[in-house]
């Protein structure tokens, strides 16, 4: 039986954050009307302020753009063995410490936390902590991918 | 005829935001999503996800799938402002998770339907939050396990 070929000595890496990536309102409102979200904290500034919030608001599933920019590093890594194609998303959770709001500057350390073959298929589970650049937390973003053997091998 | 006497159905129907409101059991308003092939191209653009399987039948199908799928990351993402708008803040998501247990087919030729509903499944007094489970399903089929959020309450 062939399996995919995906390294699992690549568990337990971490990936340290490698600059800041500042939040845009623009990125906020485009994330918000991709997910149908109308509130008005994600649209508008003083709606946002009367909420208690610095500026837009990100939707609760947001961070995982930044989550995934930086987990590339390591999913494109061709080194991981980790084809694209035939991945796909088996489980996600984001824990907020709090809310992501336009004009926030965030870091993102990826942490490899599980790369297991299992009949052929791989499942990865990598953890992404957002902080902005004081180190002040604002979300844990936890992603298992399933990396799929092919039909005719599986 | 009392008002209060008049519309005691209505005044369940309209959520106050408040803990004491959100009684185990507590259904949130039900959505029901219209996707095309624009709006995956959508999300894939403010999400920078742009794996093909979401965008290009042909590579869709050649990976085994039996057509353009929706990102489940859209999926969760809808069903998550199901929960950010009930909540009255998105801010006030504190987390979220789910397993993607099928995919969201999105043919060229018609809207896929995805329809979301929720209700509250936990409590927790001290820090008022609730917990909420949603149940997303598109063609007859859940394309989401054990969705969650913990949501924190005025």
């Amino acid at each position: 039986m062939a399996t995919v070929s995906v390294d699992e000595s690549f568990q337990g890496r971490v990936y340290p954050a490698s600059g800041a990536s500042t939040v845009s309102a623009d990125a906020v409102r485009a994330f918000a009307r991709a997910v149908r979200a109308v509130h008005p904290a994600h649209h508008d500034a003083a709606a946002a302020r009367a909420l208690g919030h610095a500026d837009v608001v990100a939707p609760p599933t947001f961070a995982v753009t930044l989550a995934q920019a930086a987990e590339a590093r390591f999913i494109t890594d061709p080194a991981a063995g980790i084809d694209f194609s035939r991945v796909v998303h088996g489980e996600q959770r984001f824990s907020h410490h709090a809310p992501i709001v336009a004009g926030d500057e965030l870091t993102a350390e990826v942490h490899v936390d599980r790369v297991r073959v299992v009949r052929g298929n791989a499942m990865v589970t990598t953890r992404t902590e957002l902080a902005r650049t004081g180190g002040t937390p604002v979300c844990t973003a936890t992603s298992t991918l399933v990396v799929r053997a092919a039909e005719d091998d599986a | 005829m009392s008002t209060a006497g008049q519309a005691p159905d209505a005044l369940e129907d309209v959520f106050d935001g408040t803990f004491e409101a959100a009684h185990l059991g507590r259904e949130l308003p039900a959505a029901r999503y219209e996707l095309s092939r624009e709006d995956l191209r959508a999300y894939a653009e403010a999400s920078g996800d742009r794996n093909p399987i979401h965008l290009d039948e042909a590579t869709a199908r050649a990976v085994g799938l039996p057509d353009v799928i929706a990102h489940g990351m859209l999926t969760m993402g809808l069903a998550g402002t199901v929960v950010a708008d009930w909540a009255g803040d998105p801010g006030a998501v504190l987390a979220y998770g789910t397993k993607f247990t099928a995919p969201v087919v999105v043919p060229a030729a018609a809207e896929a339907v995805l329809e979301v509903t929720g209700s509250v499944v936990g409590r927790d007094e001290a820090a008022r939050t609730v917990e909420v489970e949603l149940v997303a399903t598109s063609a007859g089929t859940r394309v989401l396990g054990r969705a969650r959020a913990v949501v924190r309450l005025r």
